[in-house]
């Protein structure tokens, strides 16, 4: 038969059809169409209704006037101002809340691991207890919950709870006595740099002698050492030149100091408490996650508990924790969104709430918005990817 | 994200924008679906709410409920969408919504650059505020350096950031998305003041655990039309709109009411009420429906004097007086073009 | 004579390292500094307890039919009691209270069926639980069908609408989540890239935003005229964010299996699809799926959110309730039965999670 015949020396070619690099060249191409016409007609079908129904549209909104209030604003701002001056002042308010509660949470969250993993008993558990009450109850529960207790369990400013005529709790908030930096302060500020530019000679110094002797240097307790003294030491030398404003009851509210308002109060303690929470179980995962093996190897090495922890289990750990930790940290700034249910200024509500509202262009404003929760989170995802390249374990 | 940017960045080069018409879209989609979707408060007590049985209640809701009789016949065929005043211009400029009757204030802005249109003045209002009797305040003006508590997105937001510039009087505002709320953290003690339209004062007030402990200022700071809003464009849908709301008005001026109908109709040789009742003139053809529709609005709605009193007047907990939302004719300044 | 040739028995441990003084001494007072903690722990569990326990049990009312019954000042059950009906289902007609009912005892029935080893083919039962049930359930829940009444979603509401919502998400975001995972392992740039962009963007934004977006201004974006139901825009939203999150948890079951599978199916001749059905999928699922479990309880909490759209969930009828003018006051009593709720859901389920985490541990971690 002539066919069985044909010469067989080289493989048969397949048909084109079934090379895999046409397949996924065929697909790419679809996709990429696909992609395409639903963009396309988004795009049209959005510009054709705001066309028809006479919506305005791009950004010149931004520059006209707000004409309202925002309760907390940590720059400049007054009625008068623009609307993109109300982005400006959302976007302070979220990343002070997203700061002060990535801070609170990290330190209640080590706390709480550190509890769990204690030997005592009854100190372990009531962790445990924290852990699982506040990690399975949704936050804006949390949130709407702690907002109510402070409203309603709170004495009126009258009334005000007084802690040595100067500082003072009320339902309108936290009132702190501020700062009023004088003239001389900018003494306090060289001594602040040069103790970080000491601490940085003393860390390499040190590193260096250890190196070379063996010998270990307490680098710690000298950099706190340094880092405390000097801009105290420069404070008093400079005549002390830090006056403080203590808030005053006049008319309705206090005056003068600085004020932490209860929506924020609320919001920062429903958010550290939750992410707490979370970052508790991923320390200890990381932890738990290091082979036993490795401690019973340094214990054999003759290392102490403390350079145990310090120089072989935190060092792996960390591979596992970080990029948690990271992931909650931006879950944090993303669920602070949520302070529009309580009526704290943040991004979301000021801009993407009453902005939106008083000029009613919902796409840029929603646009916007987005936009600046992406460039947190993917200037963090980025850094974190950094981050896990370099401390990948090598396979093979 | 790169989508995104493109859309937008496209939407910022259209900067001027024409409105077309496209009379009939939204009637035509209404009678398809078989009923009229109505963006309505989230819950203020006489304007709109849900009463024990789930039944949505109100002047507010009584406008799309005329809508909904001049159309089909049938006054309960509209579903609500509670919305907060957040979120109304966004649903109504979507499409989410068909009208929306959601005590919304009548402004130049809102007309011309939203891309809507208000059909007309169902309450005419004024912003006021609310103290706490213990507060010891009677009058506005003393109300330098007290915080209110606020609904966002509202024009009431804007009013009292002008009355406190121009009397140079100083004030926090604390903004909450929805009245309830604004409510309860003025009950809870967040605020000095509550500040909002003097109709939902009282409505509020009811509802607070001591209201005897509040009273409200006797100062009206601001004008607030509050009426249905429809978007640009769809003048036929406009229309019908507008004119179930003046059928309601004419019909309390003509003396026409949900009781005494089926005898006038019968008997009645007022060229006035014939015209209203469809049985001479123009009858329904011009909106694009039968000839009864103003019959269906007062039959099963009421006219206005009978929405008035039943959801915020005399026969409702909340007793407000007419006052200028009588009719022109008795004081008031309710006045509805004719029907001829 | 002393016979010494064996050992002495054992004495018993001293009775101070034994028993419950042992106990007690190791676990609770090892140390002064322990023994401070332990000390000031109990105080505090003194100072929570005593005051809680007295207000959710020993001064509360649990009968009556108003707030005229709450006088004892302790928490008023009566606020909850009258309202649970509302709680659970929502405003779904009360004649209807059955389908809900049956529907979730199907679910149940399924559950335990599925846990329990010797029900024969279980793979079936789980395929059916996944495609067949939420078709059954969306029927006995809006009705139309089969001579049950109509019952609009916007009449669903309270945990059964919760349940329907998270149930919606995971069971829709998990196969986008694999597709979008795969997708991000691919070898084609093109599909890399979209799967890349859209993870990122969804797991980029506040959800809010994204329900914002779904709920009132999706129909702009959409041709003229196309309207449909709240609820499902609201679902959508849900699981586009929930899947880019699924698909992160899935890739990293993808990467923890040994490059050796996939290099072996290769070997075998087996296409990608195959190899990825046959032999990577299944271990790589089996591997995330206490990880899937997390997800799912995220997504159960994150669906408190609607309460931001006006979706009546349990939450937002729950604060509902206590806004009503008749139970004005009692906000903690309503706060306190949803934490609860929620967390005997989550709770359960994130045990259920730490649990086949034990079972399925069988050595592909590295």
């Amino acid at each position: 038969m002539a066919v069985e015949q044909q010469p067989s020396s080289a493989p048969a070619k397949a048909a084109l059809w079934r090379r895999p690099v046409f397949r996924s060249t065929v697909f790419q191409v679809l996709l990429v169409l696909v992609i395409v016409y639903v963009g396309n007609s988004l795009l049209s079908n959005t510009l054709h209704n705001l066309h028809q129904r006479g919506i305005s549209t791009g950004f010149d909104f931004l520059s006209n006037a707000a004409g309202f209030g925002i309760v907390q604003s940590l720059i400049d701002y007054q009625e008068t101002d623009t609307f993109a001056r109300t982005f400006l002042v959302g976007l302070v308010n979220t990343l002070l809340v997203s700061f002060l509660g990535i801070l609170f949470a990290t330190v209640i969250g080590f706390i709480m691991d550190v509890a769990r993993l204690s030997k005592n008993w009854l100190i372990a558990k009531l962790a445990m207890v924290y852990i699982e009450t506040f990690r399975n109850i949704p936050l804006l529960l949390q949130i709407l919950f702690w907002y109510f207790i402070v409203l309603n369990k709170l004495p009126l400013p009258r009334q005000s709870m007084n802690l040595a005529d100067v500082f003072f709790i009320n339902k309108r908030g936290l009132y702190l006595p501020s700062p009023i930096f004088e003239s001389g302060f900018w003494v306090v500020g060289v001594a602040i740099l040069v103790a970080i530019v000491a601490v940085i000679f003393i860390a390499r110094w040190a590193r260096a002698r250890q190196e070379r002797t063996g010998e270990q240097f307490h680098t710690v307790y000298a950099s706190l050492a340094v880092l405390f003294s000097l801009p105290v030491l420069a404070y008093f030398a400079a005549g002390s030149p830090v006056g403080w404003e203590i808030p005053e009851l006049k008319g309705f509210n206090f005056k003068g100091g600085f004020v932490v308002i209860p929506e924020l109060a609320a919001l920062l303690l429903a958010l550290s408490v939750y992410t707490a929470a979370f970052i508790a179980e991923a320390v200890r995962s990381g932890i738990l996650a290091v082979s036993h093996g490795q401690t019973e190897a340094a214990y054999a090495l003759g290392l102490r508990p403390g350079p145990t922890l310090r120089l072989v289990i935190i060092p792996q750990a960390l591979r596992v924790i970080i990029p948690q930790l990271t992931s909650q940290y931006l879950n944090l700034t993303k669920n602070s969104s949520l302070a529009t249910a309580v009526g704290y200024p943040d991004l979301v509500s000021v801009f993407a709430g009453t902005t939106l509202n008083q000029t009613g262009q919902a796409i840029e404003v929603i646009a916007m918005t987005m936009a600046v929760y992406l460039t947190i989170s993917l200037t963090i995802s980025l850094l974190m990817n950094w981050y896990n390249k370099k401390k990948q374990l090598v396979e093979r | 994200m790169k989508k995104l940017f493109a859309l937008t960045s496209a939407i910022a080069l259209l900067t001027s924008v024409s409105s077309a018409v496209y009379a009939g879209v939204t009637l035509d989609a209404v009678k398809k679906k078989g009923f009229i979707q109505c963006g309505v408060n989230t819950g203020v007590p006489g304007f709109a709410g849900t009463d024990d049985k789930g039944t949505w209640k109100g002047i507010d809701v009584d406008v799309c409920r005329a809508a909904a009789a001049a159309i089909f016949g049938d006054a309960s065929k509209v579903q609500y969408t509670p919305l907060t005043a957040k979120e109304r211009f966004t649903a109504l400029q979507s499409g989410e919504i068909d009208i929306l009757s959601r005590n919304t204030t009548w402004t130049l802005t809102r007309d011309t650059s939203l891309g809507l249109n208000f059909a007309g003045v169902n309450y005419y209002d004024g912003q006021g505020f609310m103290v706490k009797k213990s507060l010891g305040v009677s009058s506005a003006k003393e109300l330098d350096g007290a915080s209110f508590c606020i609904q966002a997105g509202t024009t009431t937001e804007l009013n009292l950031t002008d009355y406190f510039r121009a009397n140079n009087m100083a004030y926090t505002p604390i903004t909450f998305d929805t009245s309830p709320e604004t409510a309860a953290a003025f009950d809870a003690g967040r605020c000095d003041a509550l500040t909002s339209d003097q109709s939902q004062l009282y409505a509020l007030r009811i509802q607070l655990k001591d209201p005897e402990g509040a009273v409200v200022l006797p100062e009206i700071i601001s004008k607030e039309p509050l009426g249905p809003v429809v978007r640009q464009g769809d003048d036929e849908w406009f229309n019908i709109v507008r004119w179930s709301l003046y059928a309601m008005i004419n019909a309390e001026e003509l003396g026409v009411s949900s009781a005494n109908i089926d005898e006038l109709a019968a008997s009645t040789k007022d060229p006035n009420i014939l015209r209203l009742l469809g049985q001479e003139g123009i009858k329904g053809k011009g909106m694009g429906l039968e000839d009864n529709w103003a019959v269906n609005i007062i039959k099963q709605v009421g006219n206005y004097g009978e929405i008035f009193e039943r959801n915020v007047g005399q026969d409702s907990p909340l007793k407000i007086a007419r006052g200028i939302n009588a009719l022109w004719n008795k004081g008031g300044i309710q006045y509805a073009p004719p029907i001829r | 004579m002393i016979k010494n040739n064996g050992f002495l028995p054992a004495l018993p441990p001293p009775s101070t390292s034994v028993g419950v003084i042992g106990w007690l001494r190791q676990n609770l007072f090892p140390s002064p500094l322990n023994t401070v903690l332990t000390i000031l722990a109990i105080y505090l569990i003194y100072l929570v307890t005593v005051p809680t326990v007295s207000w959710v049990f020993l001064n509360a009312d649990w009968v009556g039919e108003s707030r005229n019954a709450c006088t004892s000042g302790g928490a008023c059950w009566v606020f909850v009691a009258a309202r649970f009906d509302l709680f659970m289902y929502g405003f779904y007609p009360e004649s209807e209270y059955w389908r809900i009912n049956l529907a979730f005892a199907i679910l149940a029935l399924l559950l335990v069926l599925l846990n329990i080893r010797q029900v024969p083919r279980r793979g079936w039962l789980a395929a059916f639980t996944l495609i067949g049930y939420p078709v059954v359930a969306f029927y006995l829940f809006s009705g139309g069908l089969f001579g049950l009444d109509e019952v609009e979603t916007s009449r669903w509401g309270g945990l059964s609408l919760t349940l329907v919502l998270s149930g919606v998400g995971i069971v829709a975001s998990l196969p986008i989540g694999i597709v979008l995972a795969l997708g991000r392992n691919s070898q084609m740039p093109i599909v890399k890239a979209v799967s890349i962009v859209f993870i990122e963007f969804w797991r980029g934004v506040p959800l809010i935003t994204v329900l914002f977006m779904s709920s009132v201004m999706l129909p702009l974006f959409l041709p003229e005229g196309t309207s449909f139901d709240k609820l499902l825009r609201a679902m959508i939203g849900i699981v586009l964010f929930e899947s880019a999150y699924m698909a992160e948890v899935v890739r990293g079951g993808l990467a923890a299996i040994p490059r050796g599978q996939y290099e072996a199916a290769k070997a075998l001749g087996l296409n990608y699809w195959k190899s990825m059905v046959l032999i990577i999928l299944p271990q790589a699922l089996k591997l995330v799926i206490p990880g899937i479990v997390n997800t799912f309880i995220a997504l159960f909490k994150d669906t408190t959110l609607v309460l931001i759209i006006g979706l009546f969930d349990l939450l937002t009828t729950i604060e509902a309730g206590f806004k009503d003018s008749n139970w004005l006051g009692y906000a903690v009593e309503g706060y306190v039965f949803a934490a609860l709720i929620y967390w005997i859901f989550c709770f359960s389920m994130s045990r259920y999670s730490q649990n086949l985490e034990r079972k399925l541990h069988t050595g592909h971690a590295r």
